[in-house]
Formats: structure tokens, C-alpha cells, sequence
């Protein structure tokens, strides 16, 4: 669904952000975007999103380039979930999850019956048609990330780009928020996201990517990418695995270290 | 039972997105709107009774009816005095009304006005030069314009960089380019003999004294074309409220209806600016006040903001032409009356209309 081949970029001349990038996500995948602060991640979504233009490599998706496609085209194949949206006027939620549907309106004035009931679908999916009269600036962080999440669904596009999507919520509602993508997957949406956090890619994605250092470390299942040798890769050996039921859980090495000094100091 | 009942209307009024109430409104708003227009024709300093005005308006409006059997000194007052100028405070407040609005969503910034890029300061500049000049180029009204364009166009290439205007540029090359112009002005001011100078400070207050109908011919068939393409695009103006980067990936080329925004809201502001001179507040009240009615839905929200510019300029106007014996700037009248309204606002209303 998503191909990305030998794709490099640079801001600055001789300074490469993203260096021989490469990678292929099939539909219906949860993809997870996983690498250290100032890696290019962001820089990589820009690109697939559109707001750069790369001058080497190429972007496909849904196996057309995207340097060929209209921003219109283009909105009907991708959608993206900002990590953080600053609320301008206190629009209710239920136009907010309309607006999803701007590239799909065909009228000038009137918003037709399909539009309206899928902007409904899109909300009863995720979770918010009870505040859908609610103005969305009245909202906390983790409401309004999945009004915007909503207005992803409503979009209909074949791709999901979410930047972060839990990074400014409480631990409930980030575990909320990743079931409720592995939901939308499940429906057939190809969904990339980039996180911080390996225990979150190791336990919901079905792919991951692992960035580093402004190019892939490896690539593929989580299970199999996310081992010891590839954390202490990117963060300088802090991190220790553990077996926990079904799947894995990545802790800080040196814990028992931290806990023993506190309770030392303490008495 | 009375819960489920509740439960079913809402969601009614979801599945269907009724949007009735706000149609409602706006149409009420339209009606007043034509009923401010009737009394305002009626009311001046010379007191003509209200039938008679309405005589020589229908006389006028009916094709088949005789002109000439009117009252001389009536039909003047009425037909070439007050009805013109009440048509031009009409096309005014849509104008600054809608260019506010439109600003104000573009820049995704509340507290943005029709004058933000410079336009005023350009105008006055041209509008100083042709008193200063008398055998300037053009006339009062066209130095007007052409200058006050001038402004905007050179604020918005002075924010311009790789092919993007972002917003902060924008601002402030607005308020650099408005403060060289407010220099020239002054430069102006201070070479001006005391009668131009006069004339300048006079024109900076703004006032309709001068409406006449060439001018109704000229700004309001404008005026009217630019409500309209806005109004048609106001969907595309709620995306772009919502930031660039999320308005393309929502099929909205930001840098593209950016530009047909603001070029079509200068133009109406710069015609007005040019016919009436300077008229604060207008254009920064209107919005705030439409979105606190109807919402900030632009769809609904740019007619009631046009309606209540038109409303509020009409009742300024005939407050300042008959309040004293001599005529007061109507922009004196709109910053005294709309000062306290903004106090207000902020003080009560913050949180829901700037979102913050």
C-alpha cells in the first residue's frame, strides 16, 4: 500500500536528514514508526504527507507516486492525525469530523446525505457520538485526539498517518487510542504511526520500523525487530525485554539500581 | 422513558444535521436588516413625513410611475441624499464585515481586522497625496484604492518565502508596511497647508457625507460578487481555519484559496476604505458577534456577520447624521460604541469565542 524506495532528503545541503530510506507497508497493516528524538521521523511523514518536496527517492501509495497526484487526489488516499492540534474557532465536533469529508464533497453548498451519515459512522466508531454537539475547544487533549482521529476515519482515505498519537495522553486513553487503530485496521485501513514508546509498538502494531541516526536500523515484525541489541542501538543500552504473557515488555536496565538508591537514601 | 425521549431528539438532530435554526435566523436578520433600511430613510435632520418618503422611494423602484410629480426638495433629500448613503453603509458593513471574518479564518487569529495588512495606511497615504496634490493623477477615491492595494500586495510578497506565506509573516509585514505608509502620511500631514490638513484628519475618521449614486453603482455590484464567491468557498475557509498542513491533508490547497481569500476581501475593503475613508472595529466586532449567534460554522456565519455589519453601520450612520446639528464621523461613533462591546466580549465570552 505504501512504498517508500531510496528516499533521501536534506534541508540544508551536505546535511542528509533522511539517508536511503526504504521500506513497504501491505494494506491493513498497524505500522509503527519507532526511533529516538531527532531521528527524521517527522521529516520522513512530511514527506509522505506532501508538506516537503524530496528531491531523490520516491513515495508510492496505492502504487501511484505521489509527486503525480493533486493535494485533492492526494487527501482521498491519505490521511493524517497531527500530534498536537491547536483548536482555532470553537467549531462543534460533529463539523470538525465533517470536514473529513471536504475531499470527497462534490456540491458547493449542501453537504449530502452520504456525507452526513458517514461523518456519524466515523464518530459511533470511535467513540464520540455522545459530545458530538460539544464545541471540540471545550475538550481535553485526549477527547480531541480522537475527534481528529474521527475525522481520519471519515476521510475514507487508504492510509492513516498519525504523528504520536498518544504522546499528551493519560495511560488509559493512549491504550484506548491503540485499540480503537487496531480497530480501524481491521476495516481494511493501512495505518503508520510513530511513537516513542517500543512497549506500545511491541503490543499493537503489526509491523515496525526502527529509525535511528537519519536512516532504517531494521524493519518487520516487532516481535523479532525490538530485541535488546537493536534498543541499545538507539538508546545507548538502557533498555532490558522481559517475557510477559503473550508478548514482551521493554523496562529500564538498571531499575532495581534506581529503586535501591532511593530506599538507601531514604533510611 | 423522558431519558430515552431525550436521547432519541438528540439524535435526531444529529442524523440530520439541522441546521434550521440557523437558516431561521439568518432570514430574520434579513428582514431587520430591511426594516433598519425603511426607518433609517425616514430619520434626518430635515424632517420629511414617513409617508412621503415612501412615496418618493416606490415612485423611483416603480418603472411606470412619473418621476417628475414628486416634491422637488423631497425627492432630493430622499432619493439622491439619504438612500444612496444608506446603500453605502449597507455595502460597507458586508464588506468590513466579511473581509474581518475572512481574515480572521485564514489567519486562524480572532483578533485580526480588515485592516491588518496595511490597507488603511495605504489609503490614507493615496487619499493625502490627492488632497495635497489637487492635480494628482487620479482622484481622491482612486489614489485611494490603488494605494491601499499597493500595501496589502506589498505585505503579502514581503511574507513570502520558497513559495509560503506563513501567517507570522504575514502580520508582520502588514504592520511594517503600515507603519512606512502611516510615515508618509505624516510627512504629508506635515507639509499640508491647514485646510489639507484638515481635509486629511477628516477623511482618516470616515464618514459617508459624500455618497453619491455613482458610488452605489460602483460598490455595491463589487461588493455584492465578493460576498458571494466567499460564500461558496466559506466551507473551504473552515478548513483553512484549521491550520495549513491540516488543510492539505484535507484536499485544500492552503496557499491556493489563501490567496483567492484575502485578494477578494482586500478588494472589497480597499473599495470601501476608498469611498468612505477609515471605519474601525466593524470588521473585528461583526465576526465575533455573528459566531457568538450562529457559530463558527463560515457557511452561516459570514451572511449574519454581513447582515450585522450592514444593521450596525446603518444605525451608526443615521445616529451620527442626526445625534447633533453638525454630522460626527461615523468611525468615531463605531470605536465608541464598539469598545465597550469588545470589553465585554473578552470579559464574559473569552473562553467560547477565542477558543483559548
Amino acid at each position: 500500500m505504501l512504498e517508500i524506495d531510496k528516499l533521501e532528503f536534506e534541508y540544508l545541503k551536505n546535511q542528509p536528514i533522511l539517508n536511503d530510506i526504504s521500506f513497504k507497508v501491505s494494506q491493513g497493516q498497524l505500522c509503527g514508526l519507532f526511533g529516538p528524538n531527532g531521528c527524521g521521523k517527522t521529516t520522513l511523514f512530511k514527506c509522505c504527507l506532501k508538506f516537503l518536496n524530496f528531491k531523490k527517492g520516491s513515495i508510492s501509495v496505492d502504487e501511484t507516486n505521489i509527486n503525480r497526484l493533486s493535494i485533492r487526489e492526494m487527501a482521498k488516499l491519505v490521511a493524517y492525525v497531527p500530534q498536537e492540534h491547536k483548536p482555532s474557532f470553537p467549531y462543534l465536533v460533529r463539523d470538525v469530523v465533517l470536514m473529513g469529508r471536504t475531499p470527497h464533497l462534490k456540491g458547493v453548498f449542501n453537504v449530502s446525505k452520504e456525507d452526513k451519515q458517514k461523518t456519524v459512522d466515523a464518530m459511533k466508531l470511535v467513540g464520540i457520538d455522545s459530545i458530538s454537539m460539544i464545541p471540540y475547544n471545550q475538550l481535553s487533549g485526549g477527547q480531541r485526539q480522537l475527534v481528529i482521529i474521527a475525522r481520519a476515519v471519515a476521510q475514507e482515505s487508504k492510509i492513516l498517518f498519525l504523528d504520536e498519537p498518544t504522546s499528551a495522553l493519560d495511560f488509559s486513553n493512549q491504550i484506548r487510542v491503540w485499540k480503537l487503530l487496531r480497530k480501524i485496521c481491521h476495516s481494511g485501513t493501512t495505518i503508520i504511526a510513530c511513537t516513542h514508546d517500543p512497549n506500545h509498538v511491541m503490543w499493537f502494531c503489526d509491523q515496525v520500523v526502527v529509525m535511528g541516526d537519519n536512516r532504517i536500523i531494521s524493519t518487520g515484525p516487532p516481535e523479532k525487530i525490538i530485541t535488546e541489541s537493536v534498543l541499545d542501538e538507539i538508546y545507548s543500552k538502557i533498555c532490558s525485554i522481559k517475557d510477559l504473557e503473550q508478548t514482551k515488555m521493554v523496562y529500564p536496565r538498571d531499575l532495581a539500581k534506581i529503586k535501591n538508591n532511593s530506599k538507601n537514601r531514604g533510611s | 422513558m423522558k431519558l430515552q425521549k431525550g436521547k432519541d431528539i438528540l439524535k435526531n438532530r444529529i442524523d440530520s444535521f439541522s441546521d434550521k435554526r440557523k437558516i431561521i435566523i439568518i432570514i430574520l436578520l434579513l428582514v431587520f436588516l430591511f426594516i433598519s433600511i425603511s426607518i433609517a430613510l425616514t430619520i434626518g435632520v430635515y424632517e420629511i413625513p414617513a409617508i412621503e418618503v415612501y412615496n418618493v422611494v416606490g415612485t423611483h423602484l416603480n418603472p411606470y410611475a412619473d418621476v417628475g410629480g414628486l416634491n422637488r426638495l423631497y425627492d432630493v433629500i430622499v432619493w439622491n441624499i439619504r438612500f444612496p448613503r444608506i446603500l453605502i453603509s449597507v455595502a460597507v458593513g458586508i464588506a468590513l464585515a466579511i473581509a474581518g471574518a475572512v481574515y480572521q479564518g485564514c489567519f486562524r487569529n480572532p483578533l485580526v481586522e480588515p485592516y491588518i495588512l496595511g490597507v488603511e495606511s495605504g489609503a490614507a497615504f493615496g487619499a493625502a497625496i490627492a488632497i495635497v496634490i489637487p492635480s494628482f493623477l487620479f482622484s481622491l477615491q482612486i489614489s485611494a484604492f490603488i494605494f491601499g492595494s499597493i500595501a496589502v500586495f506589498a505585505a503579502y510578497f514581503l511574507a513570502r518565502i520558497k513559495g509560503e506565506t506563513p501567517v507570522i509573516m504575514l502580520i508582520l509585514s502588514g504592520v511594517i508596511i503600515g507603519s512606512i505608509f502611516a510615515a508618509f502620511v505624516s510627512i504629508l500631514k506635515y507639509l499640508a497647508t491647514d485646510a489639507a490638513l484638515r481635509e486629511i484628519v477628516f477623511w482618516m475618521m470616515g464618514g459617508f457625507y459624500y455618497s453619491t449614486w455613482s458610488d452605489v453603482a460602483l460598490i455595491i455590484p463589487v461588493v455584492i460578487f465578493c460576498f458571494f464567491i466567499i460564500w461558496i468557498l466559506s466551507w473551504k475557509l473552515n478548513i483553512l481555519s484549521m491550520g495549513d498542513e491540516e488543510a492539505r491533508t484535507l484536499g485544500v490547497s492552503p496557499e491556493l484559496y489563501k490567496a483567492i481569500f484575502i485578494i477578494l476581501a482586500t478588494l472589497i475593503t480597499a473599495i470601501s476604505v476608498s469611498a468612505v475613508g477609515i471605519i474601525a472595529w466593524v470588521g473585528l466586532m461583526m465576526p465575533h458577534a455573528a459566531r457568538m449567534v450562529l457559530g463558527p460554522d463560515h457557511r452561516y456565519m459570514l451572511p449574519t456577520a454581513a447582515m450585522m455589519g450592514a444593521i450596525y453601520l446603518i444605525i451608526c450612520d443615521t445616529l451620527a447624521r442626526t445625534l447633533t446639528s453638525a454630522e460626527i464621523p461615523v468611525g468615531i461613533l463605531t470605536s465608541i460604541i464598539g469598545a465597550p462591546y469588545l470589553i465585554y466580549l473578552i470579559r464574559n465570552k473569552g473562553k467560547l469565542i477565542f477558543g483559548v
